[in-house]
């Protein structure tokens, strides 16, 4: 992979080499940046859950995604399969 | 109203004290009061940038521990009336600045000064942390060069997280200053260019300093490069860098096409 990388660009060039190593490499960094973050986001956010509806802890995905200007929260969470006004827990009900 | 600049890079050698120094004092030769500060501690350099190095009696950590008055620790410069410098203790002692001392001395500073440019020691330890802490406007120096790129990226989530302004969840507002840009290599594809820095850090840019004998030739006799020689490259895009920072919309002219421009200037005056 990286001898393709060498021999498409050739000796001239090194610069396009060194920005898509950059690239790559600060997608991974920004994103570990974000991960203290994203643990505390987890926390809160399962707790929040926790309250009204029962939940699987290993169905909530928290992910932060950066864009050039901004970056994204997604939460991903797997319900059960049928939710109405009975799942909820009795004291959060009325 | 004053405005605090910090001037960093996380990578070392890069700029950061060449740039203060020189936009410093072009800043205040537009008149505006000056004051650049010094806050390597235990590794000054910008007295000596300065050509200040034999008139520091007080620094900026006696002002900071109430060991002196700021009157007596400003040095004002010889050359351009409304620059001042606060030079940086030479102590050993890393822990010697504290929050609350920078934060009382960038106070007073506000009082009496358009710009206060904090000139920040490299690296992401205490001393870069406090030079950025009070700062409303960060210029980011890079090289077009990897390391570079990749510690200004990790600067500018220090920006976003770790300052006064980001804590209260204002935006810090951020500028890349690229220097020692060598546009011949950057068009052979030897070296990235302006464009690929930008499109990897996002944020906008304030100038290009070109790769410039000057330089050195400022540091060694101890004045910024932008003071004397004016037709300097790296003069006029320092010149430039501090009009945009005042407001005026100083067009980017890439360093591969200043040459032909004067070329045209000094044609037309000759004609």
């Amino acid at each position: 992979m990286m001898m393709n990388i060498f021999s498409a660009f050739g000796r001239r060039s090194s610069a396009p080499l060194a920005r898509e190593r950059l690239k790559i490499l600060l997608t991974h960094e920004r994103r570990s940046g974000s991960q203290e973050l994203v643990a505390v986001l987890h926390r809160a956010v399962l707790e929040a859950l926790a309250k009204h509806i029962d939940i699987d802890p290993d169905k909530v995905e928290i992910e932060v995604r950066h864009r050039d200007t901004f970056s994204l929260l997604e939460i991903n969470l797997e319900l059960p399969a049928i939710v109405h006004a009975s799942a909820l827990k009795p004291q959060q009900a009325a | 109203m004053a405005k605090v600049v910090v001037v960093t890079s996380g990578k070392g050698g890069v700029g950061k004290t060449t740039t203060t120094a020189a936009l410093g004092a072009a800043l205040a030769q537009t008149g505006d009061k000056v004051v650049v500060v010094d806050f390597d501690v235990g590794l000054r350099n910008l007295d000596l940038v300065m050509g200040a190095e034999r008139r520091v009696v007080f620094d900026l950590i006696n002002v900071a521990r109430g060991e002196a008055n700021l009157s007596q620790a400003l040095i004002r410069d010889r050359r351009v009336d409304s620059l001042y410098l606060l030079a940086a203790s030479q102590t050993r002692d890393k822990d010697a600045l504290s929050e609350e001392g920078v934060a009382a001395v960038i106070l007073q500073l506000r009082d009496r000064f358009d710009w206060i440019i904090c000139d920040s020691p490299a690296g992401i330890e205490r001393g870069a942390t406090l030079a950025m802490r009070f700062a409303d406007l960060a210029i980011v120096v890079a090289n077009p060069e990897v390391s570079s790129v990749r510690d200004s990226d990790r600067i500018i989530g220090l920006l976003d997280s770790k300052t006064v302004k980001a804590e209260r969840g204002e935006r810090m507002e951020k500028f890349l200053l690229l220097t020692r840009y060598d546009a011949a290599r950057a068009a052979r594809g030897d070296m990235l260019s302006v464009e690929d820095v930008l499109d990897i850090l996002s944020i906008p840019l304030l100038g290009i300093v070109p790769e410039s004998r000057d330089v050195l030739r400022a540091s060694n006799i101890g004045a910024p490069v932008s003071i004397g020689n004016l037709a300097s490259p790296a003069a006029i895009a320092y010149i430039d860098a501090a009009r945009r920072l005042c407001g005026v919309p100083v067009p980017l002219v890439r360093p591969e096409e200043r040459k032909s421009l004067f070329g045209r200037f000094f044609t037309r005056r000759a004609a």
